[in-house]
């Protein structure tokens, strides 16, 4: 008895230690992809110089005199994330309110299911659509100078790329606002959609955020939908309408080819998506803790 | 009369806002028919049973990046199911919520899951292609896959395991089990139908990533893979190498499977979410 009660109690623990085993492996590939990227990119950093690399305006890889200068592709990306946040951000938010309280309950069903198709579409089809929709249009009917790749048409296809996620997110944050709110609002007077935009939408405001947050950081990360409407020359951007990089697809379009120090110089650029991803994970987080202390006062 | 006019003006601002509210809407909408109009009306023309199953000669066909996207799921569900089932069981049933470890542990799951797909695609590269040595692989690119779907598989195992009521463990001790028998027993036949949703939503995400594959498996587009360690394409990356390669119609056929494929693998998670759902309602 005493004897299958301590076997029992070793299988126990060894099975503990597995489940444990299992558990530290996320802590392990973290850790991995952090040394990789540092041990790669960092010394390279040094050796040209964090400024000459963060702050130079000029990307020849493969030149005789190579130089490796990135703050143009800095500035691609904030332009195109910021953009499409700002696109994404209005549409959606406004979006999620409409689905809260101004549709039909049965119609906000269908278009709720309609938009989470809209989250399960890859990003690569969204490239697509990019390149045979949006990239013709812009040519054609807004682009001044006849080029259709660019800034804007990146932002437009990453801000629809983005809606979803933030509809959800601030369509759910609407949701958990304490209904009383809206009919106290009724009570002293207001209309309807004073009391939505006045009293329930600043209610939700750490929610809509928290959304708006996630939605740059695909933005920010995304690759391929970008790299199909991009264009793709490493220039200082001057317009919206003109051949530029971002720092992802400046990463997918020299990784495959390059090697010892112009790979280095990708890792290393990896490195600055990475603190910025990082970055805006740590305010994610943030924000939903704060969303998540005021939920709890509330009850 | 000054009063009753700011105060009808602010009525007229809001009464906007709201016509703004359906104007969005409908340009989500829009958006989205856009996109499967795009891929309906370029695609079916050139979808044929040559483009899906024949083989890779003057016309382009996406029978290796269909064998390459199933081994890719294959290799990356193999690794990143258990070990992310076992993570959440970690979590949730030997430790409390506000143990170090488990900060930790949760800590790097979000960061793992905010990282950009490109990024690890370049550590995928690093780690696979280069340090190993492995050159262009399937494998090198589905362990990578596995790390990236492991947050989405701990998260949503993590939710079916809490959602399992205490009771049912009480119950099980109670009858002299074990802990580990309870897990094994108890626990995961009741959470089996979330976590068998949450493996069908990772699988989906491996069908829509490509970004991670352009650096790991190298997109040869004309070969079957053989093994695991030959190299390949998926049909995320087809779809690239089409529209960047003058293919435009082919790629919109190719999204066309692809999103078929994805629609199929998102009902199957509903039905079997709900399964679970009313597993659980008949249980009280």
């Amino acid at each position: 008895m005493v004897k299958t009660f301590s076997l029992k109690k070793e299988k126990d623990n060894l099975m503990k230690g597995i489940f444990f085993l299992c558990a530290s492996f996320s802590i392990i590939s973290l850790v991995l992809i952090i040394v990789y990227l540092f041990i790669n990119g960092i010394p390279f950093m040094n050796k040209i110089g964090f400024f000459n690399f963060i702050f130079g305006i000029d990307w020849s890889p493969i030149s005789d005199s190579p130089s490796y200068g990135i703050f143009q592709m800095i500035v691609t990306t904030i332009y195109v994330t910021g953009l499409s946040v700002l696109f994404g951000g209005v549409i959606g938010v406004l979006t999620a309110i409409c689905l809260y309280r101004f549709m039909p309950k049965k119609l906000t069903n269908v278009v709720m299911q309609l938009i989470n198709l809209l989250a399960g579409i890859p990003s690569v089809i969204y490239g697509l659509f990019g390149l045979e929709i949006i990239v013709p249009f812009v040519r054609d009917y807004i682009s001044p100078n006849g080029v259709g790749y660019g800034i804007l048409s990146s932002s437009i296809v990453l801000s629809v790329m983005i809606l979803p996620t933030i509809v959800s997110i601030s369509y759910t944050s609407l949701l958990s606002v304490n209904e009383m709110y809206f009919e106290g609002a009724l009570a002293l007077g207001s209309s309807r959609e004073e009391a939505v935009f006045k009293i329930m939408v600043p209610a939700a405001k750490s929610g809509i955020l928290s959304g708006i947050v996630l939605g740059t950081g695909r933005a920010l990360g995304e690759t391929m939908a970008v790299i199909m409407v991009i264009g793709g020359s490493p220039q200082m951007p001057s317009s919206l309408f003109q051949s530029v990089r971002t720092l992802t697809s400046n990463i997918a379009m020299g990784a495959t080819e390059l090697s010892g120090d112009p790979l280095s110089a990708l890792v290393a650029s990896g490195v600055v998506l990475f603190v910025f991803a990082f970055l805006l994970n740590v305010s994610f987080s943030f924000l939903n803790k704060k969303g998540g202390k005021k939920n709890a006062k509330k009850k | 009369m000054q009063r009753k006019n700011s105060y009808s003006g602010k009525r007229l601002f809001f009464k906007n806002l709201k016509i703004t509210t359906y104007i969005s809407t409908s340009i989500c909408l829009v958006a989205l028919m856009a996109i499967i109009i795009e891929i309906l009306v370029d695609g079916i023309p050139y979808l044929s049973l040559d483009l899906i199953f024949g083989a890779y000669n003057d016309t382009p066909s996406i029978f290796p990046a269909l064998i390459g996207t199933l081994e890719l799921v294959f290799i990356s569900i193999v690794i990143a199911g258990p070990i992310g089932i076992f993570t959440a069981i970690f979590l949730v049933e030997y430790l409390d919520n506000s143990s170090l470890l488990v900060r930790i542990i949760r800590i790097s799951i979000e960061t793992l899951a905010g990282i950009p797909s490109i990024v690890y695609g370049l550590f995928g590269y690093l780690i696979f292609v280069v340090s190993m040595n492995m050159g262009y692989s399937l494998l090198g690119g589905g362990l990578t896959l596995a790390i990236m779907i492991l947050p989405i598989i701990v998260r949503s195992t993590e939710e079916s395991l809490i959602s399992v009521p205490n009771e049912l463990r009480e119950g099980s001790f109670a009858l002299g089990a074990g802990k580990v028998r309870t897990i094994f027993k108890v626990v995961l036949p009741t959470a089996s139908n979330g976590i068998i949703a949450a493996i069908i939503l990772a699988m989906g995400r491996v069908l829509s990533e490509s970004a991670v594959l352009i650096l790991t498996i190298g997109m040869v587009v004309n070969k079957v893979p053989t093994t695991l360690l030959s190299s390949g394409t998926s049909l995320a990356l087809d779809i690239y190498y089409f529209a960047s390669y003058g293919y435009p119609n082919e790629a919109a056929a190719t999204s066309l499977v692809l999103l078929v494929l994805i629609i199929i693998l998102n009902l199957a998670a509903t039905l079997v979410g709900k399964l679970s759902r009313r597993g659980k309602t008949n249980g009280k």
